[in-house]
């Protein structure tokens, strides 16, 4: 069963897809065909030249500025400082004849080389840790291609309509509805930005994974500052939890999630305290990727071996899930929690794992189902448009659903090899009650030459969805799917018809269903 | 105060049992921190055969044995202390002298007393233990061979371990106060008691060899300089000892400090599991019925439980269950929306609420009132309910009432001094020493300059609370000597702290009653919460009002040192900014659910305008 061959065909080269309405997605080449409603979010441009990364590696300069006229004890409280034992026993096994004896510095190479043994063994187990951090945040980042684009991470506010764009100069801009200023935010401590998030439940709080720590800005809406000091940065670290590769704030906005691969232990923050309480489980080698379910009561958390964990929020304890074939790469919630997607790198296919939980009283991870089912098949699958065969296909690098659940973005990886198999955004139409199922919905197409990197649904547009997607060449769009929510039928008093839109719509076209619970 | 609060139910029924299984646990613990003792105190490098034979055969001894039953009183005793203890709001000394007060106070003589004899207690076992050289106190002069009669000598490795241990219990007992040991604090998260622990272990174990290590070096000097005396008092002066240790090449063996150190690990880290153990399980989330069927059971339900003030506890733990009920059981929020039967009064929700909101407008008038002390530069009006407000939770914490209640005055007397000392950077916050390296006492300064403005504030002050101005002459005059400013200055940052000292409660009852108001929206089929909810807001948003003036004054947004260890909390240091944080989340959970329907809410104007900024995003 291949899902995607049921898509509609991708829209001829150079049109961008505007919209979706009516249930179909509209292309286009310019946005001029649509009627604005209320606010547009600006579509914004930011092309990688105009942005100067830092070319400077970790530590490579650090020598040349260095007095080497120190004695031997400064030099080596430095390295013990800087890098630990192994940077002393570098620094004593370094020293000539004269400041050391000779017996020492050959006895700190051999601690040296034995230590390099045994970590290499270590790194044979976990051949992440081998890589250097900048590589290990682009292997885990959820952006596609992260070393090389020119916005790393996006965040929409999650009650406004306010987002925050980190771009590969380690900025931070920050756009809001409501003023016109942008604020950017810097740091010295800021470099290498894989992830930001809103705090809920607060107007200000940007939490920003970096490099060697997590960094918790407190940007002050009304203020009329482009450059908040980087006294309104809160710094949180912990030794041996670097790079920070995925943060997560908890649904309540009273606990802050973060994870490092080279770290088997997550992090629970106090934000306000400064203070954090880790939750180690050994097996993994460290936690690269974290979801909060939106109702707040379990947690996904990815190891770079193929295992992930599923963590309650009661008493946090967790339940293991090992895959077969490698990492999990990347997964979502329903909005209710009961229902988490994953995909697994090595295989083109979505999973999905049901959480059922007796109604008000949820039994921790009692309910939970035994096996995780494939609920779509993403292979390649060709497409003969105007231009010539278009393949479709890959594995699943980020997905994303909207907070009502009736739209999922998958951004397929293409392969860089091939130009004709491009790194596609795949959009279903999901339904969570009363069971589940998957429709497709059609592809996103942006500019000619553009690749997706990033997508983001905004947490509450009024009309739908609306998914915002960076591109390659630093263009960051949005693209509404208007239609009338199956659920906020509930919510009206009047007696209208349970399903409305969507279903006749779906048997109209004769459409047909790609997953359905009842099926399996 | 305490006897009083034993024959609460609570305590005799709760709190005795967990303190008894902790104490269990760290007893049950006990064989495996010896028999690692016995094992590391043998080590050998070149002897690796042997040294693991003899282990084993000495942990078979009867010594270990009859060490253990001794250690196991002593974690006993322990463990009886940190119940009689511990505290759940923290005193926080604003100036040196209440901290001196603190030091001297005859509870905690106690404490040091008897810390120091059980330091005492187990080093022996640790000397038996180890035997060899520390086996006795007396020892033959000449070592070649026994001849009877021969003169004994003072063993004075003996003595010295002794005496260590003596100290480090002292000084376990001595930093304990400075660090607040006996304060505990709540989890953020709730794990189960066992992850805890484990979590927890690596790093208390880290502490107290970090710890021990100090202990013996703070040790070894004081031996190389009293070390003479320590003879002297114990009369071997007649018979000379067998090897000097207060010379430097006595101290500097090895082994015998290799001995100390592992033996003072040993005797913190007994200690510190007990601790540690002692806080997981008295911290542990308890549930209470929110409401029984029996009349009897009623003062036991969380409604009555929440408006107790004593015992402290209980009153915590209260608002931890409120807490977690409001956010995760939904059966358990029903039957607080719930009616009673005959009569259909929501008696449930108006108790919690009641309590709820008389918490927080306490902490709004208690951060008003000191506003106040503080704009007014100290003059006497506030200060008497002030000092009042401060002892109900110094009593609790057996605190000097007397010392600080008397010296109390003479803190308002310096609070405009201290606040514009520019030595008093926020930096210098808790750490005692750091604090003494800032000061400068011989700077001119505080003679000519301070001087008059004091003479000048003091005669009013005191005329205006007490009337005796020949009191307040001589506390002017006091006021000039170098050494009583240093004593009797504000600690900068500390003043906050201690307003901020039981916060924990006021942030449960924050979450605990936004997270039931947001959750009414949905589940209040009776709309009780509703007939609240204008008092609410305006409580909510009179505390935001003094929270964010409390913040404009000068120390209050400085943070504090970051303490390194686990053991020693600080947790209480930082509450303000928790508290602060809480508040803005409870009010923006309470806007995000009803949205626009809070208009219809009666408010004053000034309220709807604030309420206006949240449900814009602006604050």
């Amino acid at each position: 069963m291949n899902s995607l061959s049921l898509f509609p065909p991708p829209g001829p080269d150079g049109n961008i897809t505007l919209f979706e309405s009516n249930n179909e997605l509209v292309c286009g080449t310019s946005l001029g065909s649509r009627q604005k409603q209320g606010w547009e979010p600006p579509s914004l441009l930011f092309p990688r030249e105009s942005l100067k990364p830092h070319s400077r590696p970790e530590s490579s300069s650090k020598a040349a500025f260095l007095d080497h006229r120190d004695t031997l004890w400064m030099r080596s409280a430095r390295a013990w400082r800087d890098s630990g034992l192994s940077g002393l026993l570098d620094e004593i096994a370094n020293c000539t004849e004269e400041e050391v004896p000779r017996w020492l510095t050959v006895g700190c190479s051999w601690t040296l080389a034995l230590l390099r043994w045994v970590s290499s063994f270590h790194g044979s187990l976990f051949p992440h840790l081998t890589l250097s951090s900048e590589d290990m945040v682009a292997e885990f980042s959820q952006v596609l291609d992260w070393s090389d684009c020119a916005v790393r991470a996006f965040a929409w506010h999650p009650h406004t309509d306010k987002f925050a764009v980190s771009l590969l100069d380690d900025s931070i801009r920050i756009y809001n509805s409501k003023s016109a200023t942008a604020p950017t935010l810097k740091h010295r401590l800021q470099r290498n930005v894989a992830a930001l998030q809103w705090k809920p439940l607060c107007a200000s709080a940007l939490a920003v994974a970096c490099h060697n720590c997590l960094l918790v800005w407190h940007v002050d809406p009304t203020s009329l500052s482009t450059r908040p000091s980087s006294g309104c940065a809160q710094v949180l670290s912990h030794p041996g939890h670097c790079p920070v590769t995925s943060i997560a704030w908890s649904p309540n906005g009273s606990l802050l999630l973060s994870a490092s691969p080279v770290d088997t232990a997550m992090m629970v923050w106090d934000v306000a305290g400064e203070s954090c309480v880790p939750l180690q489980r050994v097996g993994g080698g460290g936690v690269t990727f974290l979801s909060w379910s939106p109702d707040g009561s379990r947690v996904l958390a990815s190891t770079p071996s193929a295992l992930f964990r599923v963590w309650e929020t009661r008493t946090w304890t967790c339940e293991r899930w090992p895959c077969l074939k490698g990492r999990c790469q990347t997964g979502c919630w329903s909005p209710d929690g009961t229902r988490l997607l994953f995909s697994v790198q090595g295989e083109m296919v979505i999973y999905a794992l049901t959480f059922t939980d007796a109604p008000g009283e949820p039994h921790g991870w009692s309910g939970s189902s035994k096996a995780a089912a494939i609920v779509a098949d993403l292979s390649e699958t060709s497409f003969s448009t105007s231009q010539g065969q278009v393949r479709v296909g890959g594995q699943v690098q980020t997905m994303a659903w909207d907070p009502r659940g009736e739209r999922l973005a998958v951004l397929l990886k293409g392969d860089p090899e091939a130009p004709d198999r491009p790194a596609m955004i795949a959009v279903f139409k999901t339904r969570i009650s009363p069971i589940f199922e998957l429709l497709p919905c059609g592809f996103v197409k942006g500019e000619s030459g553009a690749e997706p990197r990033l997508l983001q649904f905004h947490p509450h547009f009024p009309n739908g969805a609306l998914l915002t997607v960076c591109w390659s060449n630093g263009r960051i769009s949005h693209v509404p799917f208007f239609f009338v929510s199956a659920g906020g039928s509930v919510l009206n008093p009047g007696g209208s018809p349970p399903w409305p839109l969507p279903q006749s719509r779906a048997v109209e076209n004769g459409e047909r269903l790609l997953y359905t619970e009842m099926s399996s | 105060m305490f006897n009083s609060e034993q024959n609460h139910w609570f305590v005799r029924k709760v709190i005795f049992w967990r303190a008894a299984a902790s104490v269990a646990w760290s007893v049950l613990l006990l064989p495996v921190t010896t028999a690692l003792f016995a094992f590391l105190s043998r080590f050998s490098l070149f002897h690796p055969i042997q040294w693991i034979s003899e282990s084993f055969s000495l942990l078979y001894g009867s010594y270990v044995i009859f060490s253990l039953v001794l250690l196991c009183g002593v974690v006993l005793v322990v463990g009886v202390f940190n119940l009689e203890y511990y505290t759940v709001v923290p005193s926080v000394p604003c100036t040196k002298i209440a901290l001196l007060g603190k030091v001297l106070h005859p509870q905690q003589s106690v404490h040091s007393l008897v810390h120091s004899m059980m330091g005492i207690m187990v080093t022996w076992c640790a000397a038996t233990m180890i035997g060899g050289r520390y086996w006795i106190l007396a020892a033959p002069c000449s070592e070649e061979e026994g001849v009877t009669g021969q003169k004994m000598c003072l063993n004075e490795y003996y003595l010295f371990f002794l005496l260590a241990g003596a100290f480090m219990g002292y000084s376990y007992s001595l930093l304990g106060v400075v660090r607040n040991m006996n304060y505990v604090s709540f989890q953020t998260i709730q794990q189960c008691k066992y992850l805890r622990f484990k979590g927890m272990l690596p790093q208390v174990v880290r502490y107290s060899a970090v710890q021990s290590l100090y202990s013996v070096r703070n040790y070894c000097l004081f031996y190389f300089f009293f070390g003479k005396d320590s003879d002297c008092l114990l009369l071997y002066t007649k018979h000379s000892s067998l090897h000097r240790l207060d010379t430097v090449s006595g101290l500097l063996d090895f082994r015998l400090l290799y001995h100390l150190w592992l033996s003072g690990t040993f005797l913190l880290l007994t200690w510190h599991i007990t601790l540690l153990l002692f806080r997981i399980f008295i911290t542990e989330a308890y549930s209470f019925p929110v409401q029984s069927s029996f009349s009897e059971d009623v003062s036991q339900c969380l409604p009555k439980v929440l408006s107790e003030k004593q015992p402290l506890i209980l009153k915590f733990l209260a608002l931890q269950d409120l807490f977690l009920l409001s956010q995760q059981s939904l059966s358990r929020r029903m039957e607080v929306f719930s009616l009673s039967q005959p009569g259909g009064h929501p008696h449930n929700w108006n108790a919690i609420c009641k309590e709820c909101l008389s918490l927080l407008s306490d902490l709004s008038q208690r951060l008003v009132e000191y506003q106040e002390v503080v704009a007014s530069n100290g003059r006497a009006r506030p200060l008497s309910s002030h000092s009042d407000q401060r002892s109900t939770s110094s009593e609790t914490l057996g605190m000097s009432t007397l010392i600080i209640s008397s010296l109390m005055s003479l803190q308002i007397l310096s609070i405009d001094i201290g606040l514009k000392t520019p030595s008093s950077s926020p930096f210098s916050s808790s750490s005692v020493n750091r604090f003494v390296g800032n000061v400068d006492p011989s700077s001119p300064w505080y003679g000519s300059v301070q001087s008059p403005h004091v003479m000048r504030r003091g005669p009013k002050l005191w005329t205006a609370s007490t009337g005796r101005l020949k009191f307040a002459h001589v506390k002017n005059f006091l006021a000039r000597r170098v050494l009583i400013m240093y004593l009797f200055n504000k600690l900068p940052e500390a003043s906050s702290q201690a307003l901020f000292a039981d916060s924990q409660a006021h942030i449960w009852a924050l979450e605990g009653l936004s997270n039931l108001v947001a959750a009414s929206y949905k589940e209040d089929r009776f709309g009780v919460v509703q007939t609240m909810l204008p008092s609410i807001l305006s409580t909510m948003l009179l505390l935001q009002e003094a929270v964010d003036k409390h913040f404009k004054l000068p120390h209050a947004s400085s943070k504090p040192v970051r303490s390194t260890c686990c053991l020693e909390d600080s947790t209480f240091k930082t509450l303000r900014f928790a508290l602060r944080a809480a508040l803005k989340t409870a009010m923006y959970r309470i806007t995000v659910t009803f949205g626009e329907h809070l208009h219809s809410v009666q408010m004053s104007a000034e309220h709807r305008k604030r309420l206006q900024q949240f449900m814009e995003y602006k604050e």
